[in-house]
Formats: C-alpha cells, sequence, structure tokens
C-alpha cells in the first residue's frame, strides 16, 4: 500500500535530518576534544551512539523547555511529563555530556573539564556532582535497564503517559542483571520502556562473538516476552529517527521495546571504526586534528 | 531505673509488616517490592490493601534494588525487601552505584538477619551486613530490638530523605518498649542508667542486655544500658556521654566484631575518649545451622556472656 506524503512535508523531514546530522557532527567534535583534553576516556562507543543521542534528545525525546538560571533548562529530578533517558553504559559519557550540553542543561564550556579534578564530569556519569540531566549513577554495567524499569513503573503510577528510554551495550548484555530485567518488564507489562542496545560487536578485549557470544540476541528478548524491531544502520540519522518513531508508535501495548541498533564503533572518525581498539583509549595531537578534519564544526567548539 | 515493660514475645519482622501496613494507609508514595519472600517480610497486609504499589521481582535482587532506585526517580518511596543476606552482600554494587552513589530515597528492609536464623544455616546467616552498610557513603544503618521498635522505625524513615539500610530478624522476641515510641534516626536510647558499665547494644542483644543488667544488679554492679538503634549516624553524644560516667564499655550484636558496632563504637572512644572495650559479637567465623537459642549460646551472643565480658571489663578500669 502506497503512503501519500505530501513533499513539502517531506522536505521538512530531510532538512529535519540535515540539522541534526550538524549536530551529531558537532557532538562527535565535542567527544574527541574530550577525551583528547583529560588523555582519557572512551571515544569508541560514544562515537557510534551519537546519532541515537542526537535523535532522541533533540527529535524524538520530550523534554521541558523551561529555562531557569542562566538560561539553561531547569532541571527537574522526577522529569514529570517529559521523556526520560538513561545511559546504562556510562562509559560512553562523553556523547551524553556534550548532548545534554547542547541542548541547553548547562553551559559547553563546561565539557572542558570532563575526567578533571572537581569537576560535575565525571569520568561516568553521576548525579552525585548535580549535573543537570543526570538522573542516575552508570558505569558498573548491567544496572541501568532495571533503574528504567523503575522509572517507567513510577510514570505508570503517576498517569504520566511519557516514555522511558535506556541504551545499553552489547558487551553489557553479559551481565546477569540485565536478564533480571529483561523477564520484569514483559511480565509486568511495561509498556512505556524503550530499551535499545548498541550492537557493535566490539568490546575491550576484542570482539563480542570471540570475548563471549551474545548469540542470538533478537531470540532472546523474543523469548523473555519483548517486542523486537531492529536498526539496521544506527548511524545513519534518518534511520535512527525513522526507527525512535516506530517504537514510540508500537510502543503502549503491553510489551516493553527491545531495539537492536547496528552502530560502527568510532563512527565518523575513520582510523577509530572496525576495531575495538578505540573503545577506551584517547587520541593523541595528530589523531585529534586527523579526527577533527573529518568532522565538520557546525555549532562552534566550546 | 526501669524504662521497660516485657509484654509478650513477637518477631521484629511483624514489626516491620505491621509498620508498613500503617505507612500503606497513610502515606501514597510508600511502595514495596519483593524478591518472592513475602510471607517472611510480612508485607501481606500491605499488598492487599495497596496491590498497585507492590512489585513482584521474583528471585531476582539486583534488579529490584535497581528499580527501586528508578521508582524513586518518579517521587516514591520504595521499601525493596529480601533476606538480609541478598539485600546486601549479594546486591553490594547495586545498592553502592544505583541507591547510595546516586543518593535514592530507598529504604532496604531486610528480615532474617544474624544467626537467629537458625536451621538454615550459615549460607543464610549474613553477620557481615552492617560492615557493608555502615563504610558505605550516605547509608542509614538501623538494627531495631523489639517489634514496636521495628515498626517505629519502618514508620519513621518514610520521613527521612535518602538511602537507608533496615535489618531485623526472624524469631518471636520479647516486646518490651514503649508501643507509641516515636522513633528518631541517630539517637540512642537510654534503657537504664548506670555508673559501673556502659553496655550499648543493638538488635536482638538489647534483650540479652537487659536480662545481663539483672544478674549484673545481683552482682551489686551498676549497668547502664543503652540502646544504639542506629548504628549509622551513630550517637557519639550520647556514648560519650555515657563512657566518660562508667569509663568502661561493653557492646553487643549479632553481627561479626569487625566492622559492626562495636568497631563504630570504637572509632569514636579512640578518637575522643579512651576506655578499655569488650566485644560481645561473632568472631571471626561463619555460623551453623542449630535453634537461635542454642547459636547465640554457642557464639556467645547472650545474656550469660555479657555478664562475663562486663566483668572482664570492668577488672580492666584502671
Amino acid at each position: 500500500m502506497a503512503i501519500f506524503v505530501p513533499f513539502t512535508i517531506k522536505i521538512d523531514f530531510l532538512m529535519q535530518i540535515k540539522e541534526l546530522e550538524d549536530i551529531a557532527s558537532q557532538v562527535r567534535r565535542d567527544i574527541v576534544r574530550m577525551v583528547h583534553g583529560c588523555a582519557s576516556g572512551h571515544p569508541g562507543g560514544s562515537l557510534g551512539c551519537t546519532d541515537l543521542l542526537v535523535g532522541l534528545y533533540f527529535q524524538q525525546m520530550k523534554i521541558s523547555n523551561r529555562k531557569g538560571k542562566g538560561g539553561f533548562l531547569s532541571f527537574r529530578m522526577d522529569g514529570v511529563n517529559e521523556d526520560l533517558f538513561f545511559l546504562s553504559n556510562g562509559h560512553i559519557s562523553p556523547v551524553f555530556y556534550s548532548v545534554l550540553a547542547r541542548r541547553g542543561y548547562f553551559d559547553v564550556a563546561e565539557l572542558s573539564t570532563f575526567r578533571k579534578i572537581d569537576s560535575r564530569l565525571q569520568g561516568h556519569p553521576t548525579t552525585h556532582e548535580h549535573l543537570p540531566g543526570i538522573r542516575v549513577a552508570s558505569g558498573s554495567l548491567g544496572q541501568g535497564m532495571s533503574v528504567a524499569i523503575g522509572a517507567a513503573l513510577a510514570k505508570k503510577l503517576n498517569g504520566d503517559d511519557r516514555m522511558v528510554y535506556v541504551l545499553m551495550g552489547d558487551g553489557e548484555q553479559q551481565e546477569g542483571q540485565i536478564w533480571e530485567a529483561a523477564q520484569f518488564a514483559p511480565h509486568h507489562k511495561v509498556d512505556n520502556l524503550v530499551a535499545v542496545i548498541d550492537l557493535n560487536g566490539q568490546q575491550i578485549d576484542g570482539s563480542t562473538d570471540q570475548v563471549m557470544n551474545n548469540r542470538d540476541l533478537k531470540a532472546k528478548y523474543k523469548a523473555f516476552g519483548w517486542r523486537v524491531m531492529e536498526i539496521a544502520n544506527g548511524n545513519d540519522m534518518e534511520e535512527v529517527v525513522k526507527g525512535l518513531r516506530k517504537a514510540k508508535r508500537i510502543s503502549g501495548k503491553g510489551q516493553p521495546i527491545m531495539i537492536l541498533m547496528n552502530t560502527e564503533m568510532g563512527a565518523g572518525v575513520d582510523f577509530m571504526m572496525g576495531s575495538h581498539k578505540w573503545h577506551g583509549i584517547a587520541p593523541n595531537d595528530e589523531q585529534l586534528a586527523a579526527a577533527l578534519a573529518q568532522l565538520p564544526e557546525t555549532l562552534g567548539d566550546y | 531505673m526501669k524504662k521497660y515493660t516485657y509484654t509478650e514475645k513477637q518477631d521484629t519482622r511483624s514489626g516491620f509488616g505491621d509498620g508498613m501496613t500503617e505507612l500503606g494507609r497513610t502515606n501514597p508514595k510508600v511502595v514495596t517490592l519483593c524478591a518472592d519472600l513475602v510471607g517472611s517480610l510480612k508485607t501481606a497486609t500491605f499488598i492487599k490493601e495497596n496491590p498497585e504499589r507492590f512489585f513482584q521481582t521474583g528471585i531476582a535482587e539486583a534488579n529490584m534494588m535497581g528499580i527501586a532506585a528508578g521508582l524513586t526517580i518518579g517521587g516514591y518511596i520504595p521499601y525493596p525487601t529480601t533476606f538480609a543476606n541478598f539485600g546486601s552482600g549479594r546486591v553490594y554494587d547495586q545498592i553502592r552505584q544505583s541507591i547510595a552513589y546516586s543518593n535514592k530515597n530507598v529504604k532496604i528492609a531486610v528480615s532474617h538477619a544474624g544467626l537467629t536464623l537458625g536451621e538454615d544455616g550459615a549460607t543464610h546467616q549474613i553477620l557481615e551486613d552492617i560492615a557493608m552498610m555502615r563504610s558505605m557513603p550516605n547509608m542509614t544503618v538501623i538494627n531495631p530490638c523489639d517489634y514496636n521498635q521495628t515498626k517505629a522505625a519502618t514508620i519513621a524513615l518514610a520521613d527521612h530523605v535518602g538511602p537507608a539500610y533496615l535489618r531485623f530478624g526472624r524469631p518471636k522476641v520479647p516486646i518490651f518498649t514503649d508501643p507509641n515510641q516515636k522513633f528518631e534516626i541517630g539517637k540512642a536510647w537510654t534503657v537504664n542508667e548506670g555508673k559501673d558499665v556502659s553496655i550499648f547494644a543493638t538488635g536482638h542483644l538489647v534483650w540479652e542486655a537487659i536480662q545481663a543488667g539483672e544478674i549484673l544488679a545481683e552482682k551489686g554492679i551498676d549497668a547502664e544500658i543503652i540502646n544504639i538503634h542506629t548504628i549509622k549516624p551513630l550517637d557519639t553524644a550520647a556514648i560519650l556521654k555515657s563512657v566518660r560516667k562508667t569509663k568502661c564499655v561493653v557492646t553487643c550484636e549479632e553481627h561479626q566484631a569487625n566492622g559492626g558496632l562495636g568497631d563504630a563504637v570504637a572509632q569514636t572512644l579512640a578518637q575522643n575518649f579512651l576506655a578499655p572495650q569488650e566485644y560481645v559479637a561473632v568472631n571471626d567465623s561463619f555460623g551453623e545451622s542449630g535453634t537461635p537459642e542454642q547459636l547465640m549460646a554457642k557464639y556467645g551472643l547472650s545474656a550469660e556472656a555479657i555478664v562475663e565480658k562486663t566483668l572482664k571489663v570492668i577488672a580492666r578500669k584502671s
């Protein structure tokens, strides 16, 4: 069945995608500059998940635009009537911090403090330093989906119909707690939850197939009672945006939604792609220059 | 001067369950979770009256702690429940990251702590949980002594903001505290004033300390008995005031000597006022199967043991 799409709407959509791609390019610049600035951190997974986080925060998620001190977004921990995002694989904090800053939660200049002493931008995300936009600490893997489920249950109790999103890594699927959460969410019909697994096939010690084979995650989650869908290329903004829209559309029907999202670790920087080597190391000066040459500065560097 | 009256025996976990029943009726933000131990935790009435505010997690305690953390984000006050062993050591990292470091308003409520769990044996007899929990930043640690105090602590925690660990037990034990008490977190309760020795006791050992006090009185020893129900934050003012008077200390707990109430008191004394101290606690050992009474006697957690340690510590006074 052909669906008639008016030409102007199509153009609007493509312009939105272009805008999101521009934001993603700037976020990628932020990521490599942040990890270079402190000579530590995790650029690979951050670059791979940039399109998802930009798609979520700049397009898919409903976030209150109420401004507070300094013209920044006023952050409410309870997120009432807002969509919530939880980052379970907290080591990709650079992409999270950049997207939060670019979305207006705090000054982009603060990105330069990443992983440095007295910073609110800790190596892994935390509520402890009261950085706006963060709702729970993460980094010790396997815990984020449980927290997201709790937040989703609270939304149901509160009669709040907004969604809860959570991102996990594929290596993270090896943690046992994930599967405790995986059985809970369908059993309790947590259908306001969209979980995303970043399938980049890499983890610290090598490829996930070699380190500990996840085998068929689609079959596993289906068997646990999830509605499973895929984003074939999580580094294609149009696919990401369409995938997130579909997830929202099919939510609310008694099942949690799982998105299996294929990405390339290091996406956007050619020499960081195709291996696990850039999981947790920072570029040197030369490598930084080479990376930045591939990423247009669209919104102005911090 | 006696400030207690023995009435009847009841388990502390029923105090928790009845506290939850009351909270269910008075505080719409209170929710509870359980990892397949509803009967043991005595929350059936809460669940019956508020089915939408109960979440069964199955035998999956790590997930339960994470979900509890998430529920606080929407403004709820979750009480995740299980046995003390599974609500502390088994899920230490989940509590540490998702609850304590994240400063979530979760009230971890755990039963069957210590040796008095009895016949199930050492696999279930956690004796290290106070040490683990009191070393964790942001965490409040409470170990009430009878049914009434457990009920009052359960209710008080709903008005306290921040992570807490509430530890109670399985067997029926004497009720001797005021049924209408107002539970003050972090405020020690002086059971008996005395001048010869300070006996600081927590949990099931408070009744044993009271029994010991009566035996000591017959020997002409005037013991001050203080109930430290809140191990963190510790009522250091009450402890130092008492020890400055008596000049010696016996600490009593159903827990390892390493890292528990005794060490918390010793830390306070070492920094403020040196005095000899004896521990009534488990001495670097696992428990075993047996009745609660047999186990408490075998591992030296009885009134007789408290008397013995008291005589010893008084003799050490210079």
